[in-house]
C-alpha cells in the first residue's frame, strides 16, 4: 500500500461536505416523518378497537420484513408510474425511509408505554384521578423516560442507514466520497476515511446517549 | 394511473430463472454468514465478560468499530480497501485468485458485522445472570472455562434467544446490501428484471412476498426454539 | 482447618476487612455475626478466594488460599459453600444440580453421581424432588438442594453466606433443622447468619465482626452470657429482644 494521501481529502472537502449535508437533511426529515407516523401508529395499537389494532401490526410486521433497500427501489420505480414522470432519488428515499422507520420508531413507542408497571395506572386510579389524567401525569413522563433513549439509538441506526441511497444515486456522504475517490484513483483513502467519519458520529452519539440515560434514569 | 399487468412476466424465461438464482444466493450468503456470526459472536461475546481487562477491551473494540459504521461501508471496506491493506501476495490473491469474489467478499462483510451484533445480545444474556450463579459453580470445584460451558453459556443463551432471533430476520434483510459490490442476489435480481421487462410491479411484489415469507418462516423457527429453549419458571414475551 | 490470619481487603478506598483473624477447628462451628455491611460476608467468600485478599494470608487444611501456586478449582471442590440466594442453575433439576461437580470435576460416573444425589436429597427430606426444576420449588426446598449439592463433593469443610436471609420465616426451620443434623455428624462448618437461636444451640465459638474488624471471637457461652466488647453487648440487645 502505498502512503495515505491526506491531501486529496482536504481539497474536496467542500464536495464532501455537501455529501454529509444531504445525509443530514435525509436523516432529519426522515426522523420527523418516521416519528410522526410511528406515533400515530402506536396509538392505533394500543386502540381498543380489534380491527384498528390488526391494521396497525400488520403493517410493522409487513415494514419490519422487508430489506430497507427494496423498499427504496419500489418507490423510486412505482411512484413515476403514478406522476408519469420520474422522481428524484431524494424523494423515493425519504419516503421509503419515513414508512420503513415508522414501524420501529411504533414498536419502541408501544413497548415505552408497555413498560410502565400495571400497578402505577391502578394507584393513579385509586387516588380519584380520571383515566385521561393518569395517562398524562403518570404513564406518559415514565414512558417517554424509557423510550427516549431507545429512539435516540434508533436515530443514529436511521444516520447509519442513508448511506444506502447510494443506489438511486443520491449524492450523500458515501457518495461524494465514491465520486472523489474515483475521480482522483484514491478509492482506498475516500472509503477509509468514510469509515471514520460515520465511526465518529455514531460512536459519539451512542456515547452521548449513554450520559444521558444514566442522568435522566428513574 | 395506466398501467398494464403481465404477471405471466415473472414466469418467463429467463426471468423466473433469475429470480430463483437470486433467492439461492440470498438464502446461501444469509445461511451461511449467520452460522460464522453465530460462532464468532458467541466467542467474542464471551470474551467481553472475561476476567482479563485487554481481552475484553479487545473484544469491545470489535464491537464497536463493526456497530457504528453503515454496514454498507462495512461491504466497500472489504471489497475495495482489504485487498489493498492485504499483504502483498494475500491481497494479489484475493485480488486475481478468490472465486466467486462478490459472494464471499459479502459472506465476510455480513459474517463480521452481524458478529458484533451477536455478540452484544451474547453478552447481555450472560450479565442478566445474577453474579452468584456463576460463585456456586466455582465454589463447587468447576474451572472458569467449564462455569462457561455448563452455566453461563446454557442460561444465557437461553435469554439471548428472542434477540438472537431478530439478528436472524436482519441478516436476510441485510444480505440486499450485497447488490451493491454486485452480487446478483434477489434483490439485485428483482431491480434487474424491472428495467428489462418495464413491469416493476409484478416483480417489486413478488419479491416482497419472498422477502415476507422468509420473514414469517423465521420468526416461527425462532419460535419453536424460544419454546423449547425455554427455562422452567422463565417469563415469556407476551408480544413480539 | 481453617486459618484466617491478619486479613486486610479493600474495596477501591474502602476498606472492608480490618486485620481479620481467627479459625475453625476439624469438627468445629463456627458462627460468624455481625451488622449488615460488616464485612462477614466477604470474610467468608475469602475462604475459598471467591473474593481476594489483599493482605495477610488464609490456609485451608494447610493449602494457603492467596498463594498463585493454589489450584482454586481443586481447593474448592474439598469446600462446600451455601449462598444466600440459593444460587440453583435454573436449566437443570434438582438431582442435576447435584450431580454437576461431581460429573465434570471429580469425574464420576453418571450412575455413581446420581445415586449419591438421591441420597442427599434423601437425607434432605426431598426425595419426592429430584426431577423438579428449582423455578418448582419452594425457598426452603431450594435452599435444602443447594445443600445437598454442596455435601455431593464429599467436603473437608462447609460455609453458608446467610442462608436462609432469602427465606419466608415459616421455611427457615426446615433449612436450619438440616444445618443443625450436619453439625450433629461433626460437619465442620463456618456459618454466616443472623439466627442467633441457631447460633446458641450448634455453635462452638461465635465471632462478631463489625466494620471490617473482628471485635469479638469467643467459645458460645461467654458471648451469650457475657460478651466483652460494647458494640457486641448493643447488638445482642437490640437482636434478642424481640
Amino acid at each position: 500500500m502505498s502512503g495515505f494521501d491526506l491531501g486529496v481529502i482536504i481539497r474536496s472537502l467542500p464536495l464532501l461536505l455537501e455529501g454529509m449535508g444531504v445525509s443530514l437533511l435525509l436523516t432529519v426529515l426522515a426522523i420527523a416523518g418516521g416519528l410522526s407516523l410511528g406515533a400515530v401508529l402506536a396509538v392505533l395499537r394500543l386502540s381498543r378497537l380489534r380491527a384498528v389494532r390488526t391494521f396497525a401490526a400488520t403493517y410493522v410486521v409487513l415494514f419490519r420484513s422487508l430489506p430497507l433497500l427494496l423498499l427504496i427501489f419500489w418507490f423510486y420505480f412505482l411512484i413515476p408510474l403514478f406522476l408519469g414522470h420520474p422522481i428524484a432519488g431524494f424523494d423515493a428515499a425519504l419516503i421509503a425511509f419515513v414508512l420503513f422507520e415508522a414501524a420501529f420508531f411504533c414498536e419502541i413507542i408501544r413497548s415505552g408505554i408497555q413498560s410502565v408497571r400495571q400497578g402505577q395506572i391502578m394507584a393513579g386510579l385509586a387516588t380519584g384521578l380520571p383515566y385521561g389524567a393518569v395517562m398524562r401525569a403518570i404513564v406518559l413522563p415514565q414512558a417517554f423516560r424509557n423510550m427516549v433513549p431507545v429512539l435516540l439509538l434508533q436515530c443514529i441506526n436511521l444516520f447509519k442507514s442513508t448511506s444506502l441511497v447510494y443506489v438511486v444515486g443520491v449524492r450523500d456522504f458515501l457518495t461524494a466520497a465514491e465520486i472523489v475517490g474515483t475521480r482522483d484513483h484514491q478509492l482506498t483513502e475516500l472509503y477509509v476515511f468514510a469509515a471514520l467519519v460515520y465511526f465518529t458520529l455514531c460512536f459519539g452519539g451512542a456515547r452521548l446517549v449513554k450520559r444521558l440515560e444514566r442522568r435522566y434514569a428513574l | 394511473m395506466r398501467y398494464s399487468w403481465k404477471w405471466s412476466a415473472v414466469l418467463t424465461d429467463p426471468y423466473f430463472d433469475w429470480i430463483i438464482s437470486g433467492l439461492e444466493l440470498t438464502l446461501l450468503l444469509s445461511l451461511i454468514s449467520w452460522a460464522i456470526a453465530l460462532v464468532l459472536g458467541c466467542l467474542i461475546g464471551i470474551a467481553r465478560t472475561a476476567e482479563t481487562k485487554w481481552i475484553r477491551s479487545l473484544a469491545a473494540a470489535y464491537v464497536e468499530c463493526f456497530r457504528n459504521v453503515p454496514l454498507l461501508v462495512i461491504f466497500f471496506l472489504w471489497y475495495f480497501v482489504a485487498p489493498e491493506i492485504l499483504p502483498r501476495n494475500a491481497g494479489l490473491w484475493v485480488k486475481r485468485d478468490l472465486p466467486f469474489p462478490e459472494f464471499w467478499t459479502s459472506v465476510v462483510a455480513l459474517s463480521t458485522y452481524t458478529a458484533a451484533m451477536v455478540a452484544e445480545q451474547v453478552r447481555a444474556g450472560i450479565e442478566a445472570i445474577p453474579r452468584g450463579q456463576a460463585n456456586a459453580a466455582l465454589a463447587s470445584g468447576l474451572t472458569r472455562w467449564q462455569v462457561y460451558r455448563y452455566i453461563l453459556l446454557p442460561v444465557g443463551l437461553r435469554i439471548a434467544v428472542p434477540a438472537l432471533g431478530n439478528e436472524f430476520i436482519n441478516i436476510f434483510k441485510n444480505s440486499s446490501l450485497a447488490l451493491s459490490i454486485g452480487l446478483l442476489e434477489l434483490t439485485s435480481r428483482t431491480r434487474q428484471i424491472s428495467e428489462y421487462t418495464y413491469q416493476p410491479l409484478e416483480m417489486f411484489i413478488t419479491a416482497s412476498a419472498v422477502y415476507f415469507v422468509i420473514a414469517m418462516l423465521t420468526t416461527a423457527i425462532m419460535m419453536a426454539i424460544e419454546r423449547r429453549s425455554r427455562l422452567p419458571g422463565m417469563i415469556t414475551r407476551a408480544t413480539r | 482447618m481453617i486459618a484466617i490470619e491478619h486479613v486486610s481487603k479493600w474495596f477501591g478506598e474502602f476498606q472492608v476487612l480490618k486485620d481479620c483473624s481467627t479459625s475453625v477447628a476439624k469438627g468445629e462451628v463456627v458462627v460468624v455475626c455481625g451488622p449488615s455491611g460488616s464485612g462477614k460476608s466477604t470474610l467468608i467468600k475469602c475462604v475459598n478466594g471467591l473474593e481476594r485478599i489483599d493482605r495477610g494470608e488464609i490456609t485451608v487444611d494447610g493449602v494457603s488460599v492467596a498463594s498463585p501456586k493454589t489450584s482454586l478449582p481443586k481447593l474448592r471442590a474439598r469446600i462446600g459453600m451455601v449462598f444466600q440466594n440459593f444460587e440453583l442453575y435454573p436449566h437443570m433439576t434438582a438431582a442435576e444440580n447435584i450431580m454437576l461437580a461431581p460429573l465434570k470435576v471429580l469425574r464420576r460416573s453418571k450412575e455413581t453421581a446420581r445415586t449419591r444425589a438421591l441420597e442427599l436429597l434423601e437425607r434432605v427430606g426431598l426425595s419426592d424432588f429430584a426431577d423438579r426444576y428449582p423455578a418448582n420449588l419452594s425457598g426452603g426446598q431450594q435452599q435444602r438442594v443447594a445443600i445437598a449439592r454442596a455435601l455431593a463433593m464429599d467436603p473437608i469443610a462447609m460455609l453458608f453466606d446467610e442462608p436462609t436471609s432469602a427465606l419466608d420465616p415459616e421455611m427457615i426451620n426446615e433449612v436450619l433443622d438440616v444445618m443443625t443434623s450436619l453439625a450433629q455428624d461433626g460437619m465442620t462448618m463456618m456459618v454466616v447468619t443472623h439466627e442467633m437461636g441457631f447460633a446458641s444451640k450448634v455453635a462452638h465459638r461465635v465471632v462478631f465482626m463489625d466494620q471490617g474488624a473482628i471485635q469479638e471471637d469467643s467459645p458460645r457461652d461467654v458471648f451469650f452470657d457475657r460478651p466483652t466488647s460494647d458494640r457486641a453487648q448493643l447488638f445482642l440487645s437490640k437482636i434478642l429482644r424481640h
